[in-house]
């Protein structure tokens, strides 16, 4: 059967088996790896991307059921050179360590930070509770999402010209959010 | 690598389409809505169909909770995370919220339905114990518009079976609304977003302090889709007290038929049955008060 959707904003039209899986449509027909293939079962969530900009896994989504649908992956997240908020607090924060969870938690992260902007600990931990780091290195991934939370509202407030950023002090990692976002 | 056995793909575009390609497609079609229950048994060659009938795009006819004078209803299509932030259902009927908080993970919960989740008939699935627990009525539809209500007794017919005859599609599921009530849910599982050890949901209805009804739905100790009469029965007309839900508790653990298996003995379930039981129906009593 014929499929077409759009991926990070290109639309792509191929030839699939009805069976195909979208994790298998996105790796092995337009060969964007950056999405990984783990349990197979919807428990590890490393295959995670967006469905119509929700974060779904696409283990568990036939390819052919993403047809005139919005996919967005990993290497979606990005503008041009500029790597996401979300990407960049991974670097800052050591968020990731093996990197196959990776993907999965950026893109769940990114959109619990288009829904709640400031998120705390425990909400992150619960937005990231169906994935799975392998490593066990969960800390360095909540405080990775903080960081991309704080840098966000301090890039924020430099648009808006006001000075307030006192969540600056929340940030006790390498790195300064309002400097690396600038 | 698991991947389903080749079958044919179509995709619905209202109700009555998905009933006529059930029509002509008979028992070798299954319609397939989050697919979180449905593409892992085709993984495991569990389940083999020939058809795939897609019904995600019916979201915008079957995807709703709406509150009537006399009952809630929700589109069958209505995914679990909209269950869980529905403003209605928290008004009316908190016992979704508690359950939907331990259904699975978020991601998950963003593609699960709930008309999925009772049609599977997983007899570990939350909703199923949700909706025994309110009483509701499943509306199926059928060739020409047909449509038939039942109760959530008659839709399970047994494990993985329902009432849902080969083509026909459930499309509503109806909550009675009842002044004076409250309800809640708990489960016990071993890790996060897993299937229940047990769990337990409980609605009370009150008035002028004293119980006019109440149900009991457990969750992975069996069949169990009756509310439990013999709760209903002990609790009708008594004052709400520490001593009555021992009794509800001790009465849920006696009605259910739970096996010694991978999550814990059947002696284990069913004192989590019994202690569930106590205390939704005591956190349900809170709620009605409040």
């Amino acid at each position: 059967m014929q499929v077409t959707m759009t991926v990070n904003d290109v639309e792509v039209t191929r030839e699939i088996e009805a069976r195909l899986l979208l994790v298998h449509f996105l790796r092995d027909v337009l060969g964007l790896t950056g999405t990984h293939w783990g349990c197979d079962t919807s428990n590890c969530g490393t295959c995670v991307v967006w469905l119509d900009g929700e974060p779904v896994k696409s283990c568990t989504v036939l390819a052919a059921m993403a047809g005139g649908h919005q996919v967005r992956t990993v290497e979606g997240l990005a503008k041009g050179a500029e790597l996401d908020p979300v990407q960049q607090g991974f670097m800052q924060c050591h968020g990731l360590q093996c990197g196959f969870c990776t993907p999965g938690m950026m893109m769940t992260a990114r959109a619990l930070l288009d829904r709640n902007p400031d998120p705390s600990e425990t909400e992150i931990r619960e937005a990231i509770s169906g994935q799975i780091c392998r490593c066990t290195g969960y800390a360095t991934i909540v405080r990775s999402v903080r960081w991309a939370a704080v840098a966000e509202a301090q890039a924020a407030a430099q648009v808006t010209e006001t000075t307030e950023s006192s969540e600056a002090g929340e940030i006790d990692n390498a790195g300064q959010p309002a400097e690396a976002v600038a | 690598m698991q991947v389903p056995a080749p079958f044919e793909y179509e995709r619905a575009t209202s109700v009555d389409h998905a009933i006529s390609l059930l029509e002509r497609l008979g028992g070798t079609a299954r319609l397939i809505a989050g697919g979180h229950s449905l593409l892992p048994m085709m993984k495991l060659r569990l389940a083999n169909f020939d058809y795939l009938i897609d019904i995600n795009d019916l979201h915008g006819e079957l995807g709703y909770v709406e509150a009537g004078p006399d009952e809630v209803r929700i589109g069958a299509l209505t995914r679990h995370r909209e269950l869980l932030e529905s403003p209605v259902l928290a008004a009316a009927f908190p016992i979704f919220a508690d359950a939907e908080r331990v259904i699975a993970d978020p991601v998950v919960r963003n593609r699960g339905t709930l008309g999925g989740s009772l049609c599977q008939a997983d007899p570990s699935e939350d909703l199923s114990a949700v909706c025994t627990t309110l009483d509701a009525r499943c509306v199926i539809r059928g060739p020409g518009g047909a449509e038939r209500v039942v109760s959530m007794e008659d839709f399970h017919v047994g494990p993985y079976e329902t009432a849902v005859a080969d083509d026909e599609i459930l499309v509503e599921i109806r909550l009675p609304v009842r002044p004076g009530c409250g309800s809640a849910y708990a489960k016990v599982e071993r890790r996060a977003g897993d299937w229940a050890v047990v769990s337990a949901g409980a609605a009370v209805w009150l008035d002028g302090g004293a119980i006019v009804d109440a149900r009991v739905g457990l969750a992975a100790v069996g069949p169990n889709t009756t509310g439990i009469p013999a709760i209903s029965a002990a609790l009708r007309g008594q004052e709400p007290s520490e001593s009555l839900y021992e009794q509800a508790g001790a009465i849920a653990a006696d009605s259910c038929d739970p096996v010694t298996d991978q999550r814990g003995s059947a002696d284990y379930k069913r004192h989590l049955a019994a202690e569930l039981t106590r205390r939704t129906l005591r956190r349900a009593v809170e709620r009605a008060r409040s």
